[in-house]
């Protein structure tokens, strides 16, 4: 099951690892973190330049065509550098619900300017107490005239700060957790009666609370689709944040691996000692089991499986727990260097316990995965 | 679970209780004291505690203890951990105190005990270097002697708050020649020495609790010494005992669990299937803690009737660290995605944090608890000293 990469894939791969290991290093990561915006726009302009930003997106939308095995490609290498800049909201997660529901005006309005760097999306799913639940959806979105008046509140949305765009699942029908009631809504990020509380999220990103009071948005897709739609949306999201997650753990490998053969303890490199010799290879046991994983999902994306779900939510879980693992004992192998800021191996933690969270939990996709199941 | 006491203890127990809840410091009372407190907060219960003559119980009665009992340490123990409160800098009370009463001089046991008492001094332990972490008999600091003074040049790490200390204890290298363990002295060098330089180290939760500590060419008066020359590493190891024993941690394990119960009552409908993975799990820890705290009363009870437990103490500092781990890492999954939100350091009410109060410091707990398993000997290292030491392998 192998992925035997193309001519192009290897060559998006090539130039990617090259743009970031030339721009993209450590320091100049952390300079982009702690800056006031927190994300480099120039950073951003440049990954369009490459034409990353349109990879995915089909050609007939103006974009590469590469489809998920693209977003694969570079999510893993973004994982690798710790990537800040809101590539899963924008592309994979804005860009993949236009393509998937917008009309033909809404992808001739917005594609281009997501392609081209000119505009940052964020995705406003999450309410209080709704914990992964898609269709736990009490925003409403009232009809008024041609355009949708939408009132409640969003939370924990990554990126927010950063976008120019919102897409917000509301309720235009039903109740609570009415699944077909739940629409989405395209939503200028400045308009007016919407309110944002930003922080700092655990991985050096931004994230916002939401508040909209009668703001007006435009339907994307038809309306009742939001729950199915964001369900797609998370099987494609799912890949990305699995090749982000193995990107990291190859880092915290064999950064963990070298530290190993060159730290001193007793006289000996700490890496001659058996204990820690099992738990490096139960850590690339982890990697190389996540790895596969990872792959076979992205191709069964890639070949638009119908019924992905159970594979996506079962790779979320199993690549979750072992990216814990991999995490774990990174810090740990590293003694107290491993809890310090000035090293990347904290960073690298952070982000996979970040990706534990995002769009459900390790221990909610594997009870998923058992839902799903057509045998039980 | 409880020691059977008698009625005199059973008082005593009911005493320190009325004790913490009438006088333990409100103000001490926030979200994460370990740190939110300036040094000025951490000292107000330090003081209530040195007035009532209860600050140091592990210390004989002719240098300030209270002359407790080992039972009554342990219930005193008890009730400061299961009420929360913040115990007094161990690195003075619990570790240089006792180096100083038992291989001091009397001219430094006059000078240093009384300001370790009174919260006058604030110490920390000059022990990690660079390359000297889990083998400690490596350290590279030097201490040459010219004339009444050593000279030393190193540099020490993981200092914890050191940013506050007026003292530093070290271990230094005074003879280069001998054996690891055999060339080690115990100096203790004022802070405010031209030469000592403190740097801190952000951890990755954000907070500054560890330094670097630079030491160049520091004069330190030879009446610092502790002990002999080159002695050094006896005196270490007798307060790395002291460490360990009270790491066992079950009356905070326990009011992190009741927390934890909280919030997954609060966040989780029960009729959410995850609800029921949560309760499983909050179960199957508070087994290990009622197996570790039933441990910890054999222990305690033997200890009563004059038994070492010797190196097995190892025991309580790996099980007990594992186990808050434990419990910090479903805590951070209970809030659900509120657990993506850190707070900013140094907290400040002006940061917004979303969610309610009670996640707002389980990411940082969260990151904060990997060092557990890392300080104090790590948990590699307590492993081959029970297989040396008490298996005998």
């Amino acid at each position: 099951m192998d992925i035997q990469f193309t001519e192009e894939q290897e060559l998006l791969r090539s130039s990617v690892q090259r743009l970031l290991r030339d721009q993209y290093g450590f320091d100049a990561r952390r300079k982009i973190v702690t800056s006031e915006e927190g994300w480099s726009r120039k950073q951003w302009r440049v990954f369009a330049k490459l034409g990353l930003l349109g990879a995915p997106f089909s050609e007939d939308a103006g974009g590469l065509g590469g489809g998920p095995l693209s977003t694969m490609v570079i999510m893993h290498e973004f994982g690798r550098r710790l990537v800040i800049e809101p590539f899963v909201e924008t592309v994979v997660l804005a860009g993949g619900l236009i393509e998937q529901l917008g009309s033909s005006d809404q992808k001739q309005y917005f594609v281009p300017d997501i392609i081209a760097g000119e505009k940052i999306w964020a995705l406003a799913w999450t309410e209080k107490g709704a914990r992964f639940d898609l269709a736990s959806v009490t925003t409403s979105a009232r009809r008024d005239g041609n355009d949708y008046v939408l009132s409640g509140e969003k939370t924990a949305v990554i990126a927010a700060p950063w976008a120019d765009y919102l897409i917000v699942s509301a309720r235009t029908s039903g109740h609570h957790h009415d699944r077909g009631g739940v629409s989405l809504f395209v939503v200028d990020r400045h308009a007016a009666n919407l309110d944002l509380q930003s922080f700092k999220t655990i991985d050096g990103r931004r994230a916002a609370e939401i508040s909209l009071r009668n703001v007006r948005a435009e339907l994307l897709g038809g309306e009742g689709e939001g729950v199915a739609a964001l369900e797609a949306c998370r099987d494609r999201v799912i890949g990305a944040l699995c090749a982000e997650a193995v990107g990291a753990m190859a880092e915290l490998n064999a950064t963990t691996l070298e530290y190993s053969k060159t730290r001193k303890q007793f006289g000996s490199t700490i890496g001659s000692f058996q204990v820690l010799q099992h738990r490096m290879v139960d850590m690339f046991i982890a990697h190389q089991e996540a790895l596969s994983l990872m792959q076979h999902l992205s191709l069964s994306l890639s070949a638009g499986e119908a019924e992905i779900s159970r594979l996506a939510s079962g790779a979320k879980s199993k690549i979750g727990y072992a990216g814990r693992f991999v995490a774990d004992q990174a810090v740990q192998l590293h003694g107290g260097m491993g809890m310090t800021d000035e090293l990347n191996i904290g960073h690298y933690f952070k982000r996979i316990s970040s990706i534990n969270i995002q769009f459900g939990d390790p221990a909610f996709h594997m009870l998923r995965f058992a839902q799903l199941d057509a045998a039980a | 679970m409880e020691l059977a006491l008698s009625p005199e203890d059973a008082a005593f127990r009911d005493e320190v209780r009325a004790f913490i809840a009438d006088n333990y410091p409100a103000e001490m009372r926030v979200a994460n004291p370990e740190t939110d407190l300036s040094k000025e907060q951490m000292l107000l219960w330090h003081r209530i505690l040195y007035r009532k003559g209860w600050l140091a119980p592990l210390w004989p009665k002719e240098f300030g203890g209270p002359g407790w009992s080992i039972t009554r340490r342990f219930i005193f123990e008890q009730e400061t951990t299961r009420a929360g409160t913040m115990p007094p800098l161990a690195f003075s009370v619990t570790m240089v105190g006792p180096v100083i009463y038992t291989f001091g001089n009397d001219k430094q046991k006059q000078k240093f005990l009384p300001r370790i008492l009174s919260g006058e001094d604030w110490w920390c332990q000059g022990y990690s270097e660079p390359g000297s972490g889990s083998d400690l008999a490596t350290v590279r600091t030097k201490a040459v002697r010219d004339g009444d003074h050593y000279i030393v040049n190193g540099h020490k790490t993981w200092t914890t708050l050191a940013q506050h200390a007026d003292w530093i204890f070290c271990l230094v290298r005074t003879d280069p020649t001998a054996k690891p363990q055999s060339g080690i002295s115990f100096l203790l060098i004022d802070m405010k020495s031209p030469g000592v330089t403190v740097r801190p180290i952000i951890t990755i939760d954000g907070s500054h609790e560890v330094n670097d500590v630079f030491l160049e060419d520091v004069r330190v008066p030879v009446e610092n010494l502790i002990g002999e020359e080159n002695k050094g590493w006896t005196y270490a190891k007798f307060l790395l005992g002291n460490e360990r024993t009270s790491m066992a941690g079950i009356g905070r394990s326990t009011r992190y669990i009741d927390r934890l119960k909280k919030i997954v009552k609060a966040e989780i409908p029960a009729d959410d299937p995850a609800h029921l993975e949560f309760v499983k799990e909050i179960a199957r820890i508070e087994l290990d803690v009622l197996a570790l705290e039933a441990t910890e009363l054999r222990v305690v009870a033997q200890m009563a009737r004059g038994i070492d437990p010797g190196p097995a103490a190892s025991l309580f500092k790996i099980r007990g660290t594992e186990i808050f781990q434990n419990i910090t890492e479903p805590t951070h999954r209970a809030i659900g995605n509120y657990g993506l939100a850190i707070r900013e350091h140094p907290v400040s009410a002006n940061h917004f944090m979303p969610g309610r109060d009670y996640g707002h410091t389980a990411s940082e707990k969260y990151l904060n608890s990997r060092k557990l398993s890392i300080y104090g000997g790590s948990n590699e290292i307590q492993r081959n000293i029970i297989a040396k030491a008490v298996l005998g392998l």
